[in-house]
């Protein structure tokens, strides 16, 4: 009989024939879908974030862990409303006007929605004005931006000038990547949040992420 | 008509060494680049700041600065000579304009350096390759196709000596290949759409580069192989999938030399060595001294066949002695002295050894740099002349190279080394001789709305 080990491990194992048939074996055992996906397939991600950050993962893996999980997730979504699919919160992400370096987003992509994120990937070369839409049209928690010259970093602070003149600055946290990208800068243009990559953005949103749910927690 | 390279251009390993090459070019200023001197090849770009019609008097006087300032100190130390890369910032490019002015500031500094210290120097001008900032990629006509062949005939009219680019071709699927370390894909972006594009990119420039006295020197798969190994140094994907994609990476870049191109290669071609051995032409390299613009496995080992000696790129920023590109013109001209001393000495050989021997066990990536290695690899390459089967050729025998020598404990391996390179080996095995059959059998795994198939001839 499917456990939701079994699940987690392929998700592990990047199995995407075997994760078809134990989240069907466990849909069909009458396993809650939310269940499934937050104590098998979310768990199994769980269990490659930190093999990752160790070394111990190469990103094909935890792409093939992902592309298992969302496997899985097909199966289980028709089972439950949009409203019922866990989300860690949303974020959107973007190469900034004039800049077409898509690696390091596209990655930093992947590993957020295998952490369970909402992603709205802009893409690259992204106006200043695009983000700022896209920030009003779908209510994020986040923006992430990068840039990897040293003539598009300064696209960064134009942004989010564009985010504070549109009043919606306010609404969002906003963390910065980048080759040329520092601390130091992220400091100077009033970004939120810096990280060296993908794996540390991660965990920098998680942390972001828990300094704005943690005032409702104590009030509850 | 197109070159064909059917054998090597070396016979004998001893001579395939750094600073000589066979087929020497003479810039205007009289360095003969591949006649048996290093040359320091000096690279800048602007701190932060944006590019426009405000800011380009601040841009041109940081720029007119830096030329003075690495030239004068190259006049100081007694460089036998110095090429200046111009790469440009995307603005440059896609407004000429503003390329052609730093261009010029540029010669002029170089000018005036002949005149104030009979220093010798010649120019690389390397525009950047805007096409795909079209999404899709649009190849083969359109806005920034126009402004980069605008950019290139005016800058070489100007006085350029050099044109090299980081082309792009076929990097929409490549990238998407390497995070997933898939050689197949990556075999198809390279040696299908890379290669087709080089054919009818560098026609082009070479085409113009003659129009108009200057040399088409080669071009960089700096958005290919360089990702692989950035990428493996940050511990993304296998070093061992980095190591296959730089020598798949060859024949792509044998491409500008098959259509005219004449080298120094461009210094981020870390396929270099194995362009020197099939073609003769004279190579740029950077490793150590290009550790401000990036980190590297490859320091030492990438000196070692190199005709030019760059430091990739860098800022200008202060740093406690001087501006940092004054620092990167000092530290790569040591570098050439000492090269170019022990070749005086007789101890060139030797030298080039130890440049070798210091990295080549350490890392595999810099394992497929090793002369003998090059050579080996090379020598087959020449046997067949089919660009694709050529790539796919390329990516074998790396694959059966790096086995062979981490089973001989030559090369410092991760446990993980040989199920990689299994995997690789079976990919590579299940790729047909036809490259038109190969695409269709690649066609239901490609995004097709990251590429234009007719862009590339297919």
């Amino acid at each position: 009989m499917a456990t939701l080990n079994d699940v987690s491990q392929c998700v592990l194992d990047g199995d995407l024939d075997g994760i078809k048939v134990l989240v069907q074996a466990l849909i069909d055992d009458g396993t809650d879908p939310i269940v499934i996906i937050n104590d098998g397939l979310i768990a199994g991600m769980n269990i490659v974030a930190p093999l990752f950050k160790s070394g111990e993962m190469f990103v094909p893996e935890v792409m093939e862990s992902a592309d298992t999980m969302n496997e899985g997730m097909k199966l289980v979504k028709p089972l439950i409303t949009d409203d019922d699919i866990p989300s860690k919160g949303k974020i959107i992400i973007g190469t900034v006007n004039g800049d077409l370096h898509d690696i390091g987003k596209n990655l930093l992509v992947m590993m957020m929605e295998s952490r369970g994120y909402t992603v709205i990937d802009l893409g690259v070369d992204v106006k200043e004005e695009v983000f700022s839409a896209a920030v009003k049209e779908h209510k994020p928690n986040i923006v992430g931006m990068s840039s990897l010259l040293t003539t598009t970093m300064m696209k960064i602070e134009s942004t989010i000038k564009q985010l504070v003149a549109d009043g919606v600055r306010n609404q969002v946290k906003i963390i910065i990547g980048g080759a040329p990208v520092t601390q130091e800068f992220a400091d100077d243009i009033g970004a939120d949040g810096y990280s060296e990559d993908a794996s540390t953005a991660v965990e920098l949103c998680d942390q972001m992420m828990c300094d704005q749910s943690r005032p409702e927690e104590l009030s509850a | 008509m197109a070159k064909k390279f059917n054998q090597l251009a070396y016979t004998n390993l001893d001579d395939f060494v750094y600073g000589s090459c066979p087929n020497p070019v003479t810039t205007k200023s009289g360095m003969v680049i591949g006649g048996g001197v290093v040359y320091p090849e000096i690279n800048f770009t602007l701190p932060g700041m944006d590019i426009n019609d405000v800011t380009m008097p601040k841009a041109a006087t940081i720029y007119s600065n830096i030329i003075e300032g690495v030239l004068k100190r190259a006049a100081e130390l007694y460089a036998p000579g110095v090429l200046v890369e111009f790469e440009t910032l995307p603005d440059f490019t896609e407004h000429p304009k503003y390329g052609i002015e730093i261009n010029r500031i540029l010669l002029n500094g170089m000018k005036e350096a002949a005149e104030k210290y009979g220093l010798k120097t010649a120019i690389r001008t390397t525009p950047n390759d805007l096409r795909e900032f079209s999404r899709p990629p649009i190849m083969r006509s359109g806005k920034y196709w126009e402004t980069m062949l605008e950019l290139y005939e005016q800058c070489a009219k100007d006085g350029s000596d050099f044109f090299s680019i980081e082309s792009t071709g076929g990097k929409e699927i490549h990238d998407t290949a390497l995070v997933k370390a898939d050689i197949r894909k990556a075999i198809f972006a390279l040696g299908v759409l890379g290669v087709n594009d080089m054919e009818f990119l560098w026609k082009h420039l070479v085409d113009l580069a003659n129009a108009n006295c200057c040399f088409a020197a080669g071009d960089s798969a700096c958005g290919f192989a360089n990702t692989a190994m950035v990428l493996a140094e940050k511990g993304f994907i296998p070093h061992v999938f980095a190591a296959v994609i730089r020598v798949t990476a060859v024949p792509r870049a044998l491409v500008a030399f098959e259509q005219g191109a004449v080298g120094p290669s461009k210094d981020c071609a870390y396929e270099g060595p194995y362009l020197k051995a099939i073609t003769g032409s004279p190579i740029s390299m950077e490793g150590k001294t290009a550790a401000g613009a990036h980190l590297s496995p490859v320091g030492n080992i990438a000196a070692a066949v190199a005709d030019t000696w760059s430091n990739e790129s860098i800022q200008q920023v202060k740093l406690l002695s001087e501006m940092a590109p004054v620092v990167a013109m000092e530290q790569l001209i040591y570098d050439c002295r000492l090269m170019n001393a022990a070749t005086l000495n007789g101890q060139q050989l030797m030298f080039r050894d130890l440049l070798v021997q210091s990295d080549s066990a350490l890392d595999v990536q810099a394992y497929v740099l090793r002369p003998d290695v090059v050579m080996r690899i090379s020598a087959e390459l020449v046997k067949i002349q089919d660009n694709f089967l050529r790539t796919r050729l390329a990516a074998q025998l790396t694959v059966a190279e790096l086995k062979k020598a981490i089973v001989e404990g030559k090369v410092k391996s991760d446990k993980r080394d040989m199920k990689w390179l299994d995997k690789m080996e079976k990919a590579i095995e299940s790729i047909p001789d036809d490259p038109n059959e190969f695409y269709h059998q690649m066609k239901s795994e490609l995004d097709m709305d990251k590429f234009i198939p007719s862009e590339y001839g297919l």
